[in-house]
């Protein structure tokens, strides 16, 4: 038996120890909004949270983050359903195209925001590795500096 | 995408628009007659509305979407046109997904709901007329409600976003107030006034994606997010040779894996026949997608390495050299080719190689089928409802119309699902466990067992005279095309998907020809983004920029010399029936402007342009790139414009002039499958690399320039021009010229 939290909640699981987060949070917990797209951690559809920083789950097993806190893109919003600098952003610029990544997206540029707080062009290619096969990368980076600007009108 | 896919579009649709009523007092105007709906409303799955318009009692207006949502933002485009003309806020409407709705007549099968489908950039195009025809007669039939109420002629009255207002009264009743009379009112026989453009609310106005808010929160669902009480969980083990099968195999181990709860051979098409699903197999259903990932991996399976096994890439290309060096099919002949190159001054010619790419989607494929004794429910991600509904009747022999599908949002379409071979093989599962299943592929399944897009060698040569004119002109392409295996299309047809005789520059060069040449293969093959046009336009930009440099003419001159003055030329294939070259010209010389064209520029940095047209929608690119000294590409800046007639929703055609550019790009940079021993070499997206954030120019601008008063599609246009620009550019930049897709490190080498 694995306990875990998952947005704040606390959750466990008793299912086969290896399982990766992903499966975890999709089949049994069912917060679908973290995406498989390909099972090696390399498109970061499936990224979420851990303790705070951006991680792939389709290569994390569940055994690992026994006693830690997961953020799900479902629990990235406000208490009160408020979206995040970073989610209202996305709304702005307009984003999302088949919006299948954009969970993953978005989580891995809360991190970027969070280490970086004013990033450059040149930080968000070097940090944000996800891949958009619309190709919303464009929009993305614009999101990213309009979020940057929301958090610290936000402060 | 691409011209065959069959359209079952009602074209007397007008017939089928009725109001009514429903029981909680919402007006409904829609198609099909009530009578229809009552019949089968109840039976289709998910109890969806089957209707366009309904105005609810508290003013909220929901407007029903028949097209599959596969990022082309068909969920937000589609409903302006209808809340444009039902003159109501936009802020008022929402949005329902339409399940498919097809309707059983004595001569076959029809839409119940018009055309439904995701393919060819034509949801716009196609649903431009009818859609604000239901706009409009709803709005006429509240109008009319309005009037009998304050028994005041219809024409004295006229509405006022969700409000009918009559001035010579005073008097404004909100549209919710009139939707239980307007429903009892019969539908107008005649066809009812449009707004003046002038006076649009929503059309042409920047409107955001509907769904933005659910995808930012994670709420969105798509198929992979199904999940339907007692539904197991499958994957299938496919086999990796090209029309191979299952010899043997030992499922003891995979038998004993926790949660793994079955395993059954599938039996996929012989060599040669008709694609229902791609390949032969081991299907594992289980209690979790995970569950049955580690069933899979624990599967021992001795493959029949089939037909194709010594299948190369390497042997692809010699073949193709082959099959040049013979006479093919001559599929177009204008003039007098021959005697033409005969006369002419000067002869250019050049090779191109155009790969085999994956789809990619970035949901990768699955479905969720359950198989009942009379009756199925799909609920899919595809871009062809029909064709999954038909793909479940092969299956299983049910009729058609006891076939229920439900459409997901899709992660990601670029033509991969038009064909329903997943929908097939989770009804094969469903009907074998009896019971409903959810089948999951995983990324290396789609990079391995893929419709992909066609490989080819090309070969193009121009005859100019003195004066540099080009006097003749002829393409020769070998290759594998997207009609392979295709029911119903003729051997002599088969050219028809990778060549469109009416293409520029057809009707402007008087001595021209074009030859195909099949080149035997056993990939499967389908329609990729624009398809044939990502091949075509690479080849002739590229070719025409070769003849510009070695006749000492400039690139962008000789094109707009080309493509001449502001007329119509006739456009037999998909996107016609006219092909106005001169609107190229006008992106052409607007790229060229935005990018500096003119401008001297130091060593190594480069600039160029191509332009071409792609399903009725024109589209140009100017890109500008350094090669440093070791072959290093930057790209600096790409200029996109396209040329999509009217624009419904001008942020809708710009996410998509970037995306397609995007597309373009990372597909140009870096992506081809390869075969080696009749296996798919690539199997991940560390092998099959598509483009992420670092490869992203500096600057992509786009500008939009509306033409006439009609507008095409705009999921394909975007694409095609990029690759030629871009390597135009770098030739421009460094003299190296590319003429093999991908680019990769052909710069570095070289150099």
């Amino acid at each position: 038996m694995i306990e875990f939290y998952v947005n704040n909640e606390a959750v466990t699981f008793d299912g086969v120890e290896n399982t990766p987060l992903l499966w975890v949070l999709r089949d049994h917990l069912k917060l679908t909004g973290t995406k498989f797209g390909c099972g090696i951690g390399s498109c970061g559809a499936c990224t979420v949270h851990i303790d705070g920083r951006a991680r792939k789950t389709c290569t994390t097993k569940v055994s690992l983050v026994a006693g830690k806190k997961v953020t799900t893109i479902e629990g990235l919003a406000l208490p009160g359903g408020k979206l995040h600098p970073v989610q209202q952003a996305w709304v702005e610029e307009d984003v999302p195209q088949c919006g299948y990544c954009q969970g993953g997206q978005i989580m891995a540029a809360v991190d970027l925001l969070e280490q970086i707080p004013s990033p450059s062009d040149a930080d968000i290619a070097r940090e944000m590795r996800n891949i958009c096969r619309c190709g919303t990368y464009v929009r993305i980076r614009k999101a990213i500096h309009r979020a940057s600007a929301l958090i610290s009108e936000r402060r | 995408m691409g011209g065959v896919m069959r359209r079952e579009i009602d074209r007397g649709r007008r017939r089928f628009l009725v109001g009514g009523l429903t029981a909680t007092g919402s007006f409904l105007l829609g198609v099909p007659a009530l009578e229809l709906l009552a019949q089968t409303r109840s039976a289709e799955a998910g109890g969806k509305i089957g209707f366009f318009v309904e105005i609810r009692p508290d003013n909220r207006v929901i407007i029903g979407v028949a097209q599959p949502e596969i990022g082309q933002g068909v969920r937000t485009s589609m409903p302006m046109l209808v809340a444009e003309e039902l003159d109501v806020e936009w802020s008022s409407v929402s949005i329902e997904q339409m399940p498919l709705g097809i309707v059983k007549t004595a001569d076959g099968f029809t839409w119940k709901y018009g055309g439904q489908g995701a393919g060819g950039s034509t949801s716009v195009t196609d649903n431009w007329e009818f859609l604000r025809e239901v706009g409009a007669t709803a709005r006429q039939m509240l109008i009319a409600a309005a009037a009998q109420q304050w028994d005041v002629p219809p024409a004295s009255c006229h509405t006022e976003a969700g409000v009918v207002v009559c001035d010579a009264r005073g008097s404004r009743i909100n549209y919710s107030e009139l939707a239980p009379a307007a429903a009892k009112l019969p539908v107008p026989e005649e066809k009812p006034a449009f707004k003046d453009p002038a006076s649009y609310r929503i059309i042409g106005k920047p409107t955001r994606v509907v769904d933005a808010k659910e995808i930012v929160t994670g709420k969105a669902s798509f198929g992979i997010d199904t999940d339907v009480a007692g539904m197991r969980y499958a994957v299938i083990l496919r086999c990796p040779y090209l029309d191979g099968e299952v010899e043997s195999f030992d499922d003891q181990v995979a038998r004993r894996v926790p949660g793994v709860l079955d395993v059954f051979r599938i039996d996929g098409p012989k060599p040669g026949e008709p694609y229902l699903i791609l390949a032969s197999g081991l299907a594992v259903v289980a209690e979790s997608t995970w569950a049955a990932l580690q069933g899979r991996k624990a599967l021992q399976v001795k493959w029949s390495k089939g037909p194709h096994a010594s299948e190369s890439s390497t042997a692809f290309w010699q073949q193709c050299d082959k099959l040049l060096a013979t006479t093919g099919q001559i599929v177009r002949d204008d003039g007098a080719f021959d005697q033409a190159l005969g006369q002419s001054n000067d002869v250019v010619t050049a090779r191109y190689e155009i790969p085999f790419v994956n789809h990619a989607p970035m949901e990768p494929q699955n479905c969720f089928v359950h198989v009942e004794k009379e009756k199925a429910r799909v609920i899919a991600p595809t871009q062809s409802p029909s064709g999954a509904n038909r793909a479940v009747a092969a299956v299983t022999g049910l009729p058609r119309e006891n076939i229920y599908v439900e459409m997901t949002r899709v992660g990601g379409g670029f033509g991969r699902r038009l064909t329903n071979d997943y929908v097939a093989e989770a009804a094969m599962i469903s009907q074998k466990i009896g019971g409903p299943v959810k089948l999951q592929w995983s990324r290396e399944d789609d990079v391995q067992h893929d419709f992909y897009r066609p490989s080819g060698m090309h070969e193009m040569k121009a005859g100019l005279d003195a004066a540099g004119r080009i006097t003749c002109w002829t393409q020769r392409l070998a290759s594998a095309g997207k009609y392979y295996r295709r029911p119903n299309v003729e051997p002599e047809e088969q050219y028809a998907a990778e060549l469109y005789v009416d293409d520029f520059p057809a009707q402007i060069i008087d001595n021209l020809r074009i030859e195909w040449f099949e080149v035997q293969s056993g990939m499967p093959r389908g329609s990729w983004r624009a398809p044939a046009h990502t091949a075509n336009a690479f080849v002739i930009q590229s070719f025409l920029d070769e003849v510009a440099h070695a006749s000492r003419q400039d690139p962008l001159q000789l094109r707009l010399k080309l493509y001449g003055e502001n007329r119509e030329l006739p456009y037999g294939q998909h996107g016609g029936p006219v092909f106005n070259p001169w609107r190229l010209s006008r992106l052409l010389k607007h790229v060229a402007e935005r990018i500096d064209y003119g401008k001297a520029r130091e060593k190594g940095r480069g600039v160029g342009i191509a332009s071409h047209f792609t399903f009725g929608g024109y589209g140009a690119h100017a890109v500008e790139v350094t090669v440093d000294d070791s072959g290093k590409l930057v790209i600096e800046r790409i200029v996109a414009a396209v040329d999509c007639g009217v624009v419904v929703n001008p942020l809708g055609v710009e996410a998509q002039l970037e995306g397609g550019t995007i597309d373009g790009l990372s597909t140009a940079l870096n992506l081809e499958i390869t075969v080696i021993d009749g296996k798919v070499a690539q199997s991940n997206f560390n092998n099959y690399r598509i483009a992420r954030m670092a490869q992203m120019p500096a600057v992509l601008e786009t500008h939009v320039l509306p033409y006439g008063d009609k507008p095409t599609g705009m999921g394909e246009m975007g694409l095609p021009s990029l690759a030629p620009a871009l390597t135009n550019a770098i030739f421009n930049a460094s003299g190296v010229r590319i003429r093999k897709l991908p680019i990769k490190d052909q710069i570095e080498k070289e150099i």
